[in-house]
């Protein structure tokens, strides 16, 4: 088997004198869909961050072998990390395209840029429709869309997603999950995925972390664990 | 009516100059949300330099075009340098050291080049062009160079991917870190920009007002002004409002006299702030609560 695309050992993380995460461990398979899981306060939001440098932190983390842990947020993404974040992270005053635009700001390749803003308006076509209007003006799900496009514009080696489904209706959230899908397995583009909604997460997922507050509790196959009735009960809740 | 024309046209003439300071401020307040007190005396140090240079023999177009790249450089160097380090302070310590910059300015220029005041030459023809009665050549060539100025900042804002990453920064800088913007350099450059802008101005203005080391006091008072009557956060609006200052106070100088020209200024920042806080074209920011 290879060596994983991101491995995380011993990792602490705080926000001034508060300590959020415990030392944890968990890893993203090279081409894998990893999901963190936990109620709110468990950690989550934070160990998606940590990934990118958006916090404090101890311990390693290894992208493709190389330690990223203390390096700066935006020499992370660089390496190929997008982020989709907490609330979403919209630049309110530019437009839609110039948001896509954005998520491209770091490649080269302005052809198959040009093709992958097409491709992000196939996927989904209300953005298509507002491509000139101020991003601010969108809806909730709308700009979560728009944080998911312009995450993947940057053709991310691993894609960090942040309650991807938050605020978006029903079906809307089975559309983006089955383009999640979809990414992995015709471009191989490694995911971790934190989720409120477990029962989703642990259908696109191949592994699954249980995070309470700050310390990893169970971790396996996301398939045993959407086995497993006692876990299913006692932690998530379905 | 020749009269009020007259001071129309060169109230749009040193409006200009106070549309490019106007909009040297916007662009650092937009990044910091602090308008840069210094400014001024960085765009006057730079008129300075540009005399040196020409003084040293330089024929004016290259010593103009050297300065705005040595104002670029230093407006960068004085973000990695001075400013960086307190990015994350608190509002009043940022303030201190724009008001420490403006008195280094100052005084440095005075030290070196002294306090008399000098003249500056002016790169138009003595001669008013095209015959007309109304303008002076260099009213006329200072409004066309504020003018292409003002159009280059325009389109480096809209049509580059520089300038929208730099739009990008300003409104959101964690954002722009997680699309892997390198915030920091975003806001180096805005103030390269800005220094760059503001020497255009002083080179502008000073074959006007003439060169020493306190010319820009009223200038950026002037420009502020225009600022906040644009809306501080709207580049359009500050440079519009630039121009709308620069022909109030020509036209209020001729009728109710020139000692009024300043307090003018000072009327405008009140009103506004008072009447319509946000400016003629600035965002109304509502919060809710």
């Amino acid at each position: 088997m290879s060596a994983p695309l991101l491995q995380v050992r011993g990792l602490h993380a705080q926000y001034g004198p508060t300590r959020v995460l415990h030392g944890i461990d968990f890893e993203v398979k090279q081409g894998g869909i990893t999901t963190i899981l936990g109620a709110n306060g468990a950690g989550k939001t934070t160990t998606l961050r940590a990934m990118c440098g958006m916090v404090r932190t101890e311990g390693q983390i290894m992208l493709a072998g190389e330690r990223i842990d203390g390096k700066a947020t935006e020499e992370v993404v660089r390496r190929g990390v997008a982020h989709v974040p907490d609330g979403r992270g919209t630049f309110m005053h530019l437009t839609v395209e110039e948001n896509l635009r954005m998520g491209a700001y770091t490649r080269k390749d302005k052809e198959q840029v040009q093709a992958d803003y097409e491709r992000m308006y196939t996927y989904f076509p209300r953005l298509r429709e507002r491509r000139r209007q101020q991003a601010g003006t969108l809806s909730g799900g709308e700009q979560q869309m728009l944080a998911v496009s312009r995450a993947l514009m940057l053709r991310p080696r691993l894609l960090l997603l942040d309650e991807p489904s938050f605020g978006l209706a029903p079906r809307i959230v089975q559309e983006i999950f089955r383009i999640f899908r979809e990414i992995n397995q015709t471009e191989g583009t490694s995911m971790l995925l934190v989720e409120q909604n477990a029962s989703l997460a642990l259908q696109l997922a191949d592994e699954a972390y249980l995070l309470e507050t700050g310390r990893v509790v169970i971790s396996g196959s996301a398939e045993s664990i959407r086995n497993d009735e006692a876990v299913r009960r006692s932690y998530l809740g379905y | 009516m020749d009269l009020l024309i007259h001071q129309v046209l060169s109230g749009l003439a040193t409006g200009g100059i106070y549309a490019s300071v106007a909009l040297a401020l916007v662009m650092i307040y937009q990044a910091t949300h602090l308008v840069n007190f210094a400014q001024g005396e960085i765009a006057m140090f730079a008129t300075y330099i540009c005399w040196t240079m020409l003084n040293a023999g330089v024929p004016y177009w290259p010593a103009f075009f050297l300065t705005i790249v040595i104002a670029f450089v230093g407006g960068l160097l004085i973000e990695r340098v001075i400013i960086r380090p307190v990015e994350n302070s608190p509002v009043l310590s940022v303030v201190i050291v724009f008001i420490g910059l403006l008195v280094i300015f100052n005084s440095v220029a005075g030290w070196i080049y002294s306090y008399t005041i000098k003249p500056f030459p002016s790169p138009f023809p003595a001669e008013p062009l095209f015959g007309n009665t109304y303008v002076t050549s260099h009213e006329l060539g200072s409004m066309a160079v504020t003018l292409v100025v003002l159009g280059l900042v325009f389109a480096f804002f809209r049509f580059t991917p520089l300038g929208l990453a730099m739009r990008a920064a300003a409104q959101n800088p964690a954002s722009s870190r997680l699309v892997g913007v390198r915030v920091g350099w975003m806001l180096a450059l805005g103030w390269g920009l800005a220094a760059a802008i503001g020497a255009v101005a002083g080179m502008m203005v000073a074959p006007i007002v003439f060169l020493e080391p306190n010319m820009f006091g009223g200038i950026l008072l002037y420009a502020f002004a225009g600022a906040l009557l644009g809306g501080i956060d709207s580049p359009g609006g500050a440079v519009i409002g630039g121009f709308l200052v620069g022909v109030i106070e020509n036209v209020v100088g001729v009728y109710l006299g020139t000692e009024l020209k300043l307090t003018v200024a000072l009327i405008i920042i009140i009103g506004v702030l008072v009447l319509r806080p946000s400016g003629l074209f600035g965002k109304v920011h509502v919060a809710r609560v």
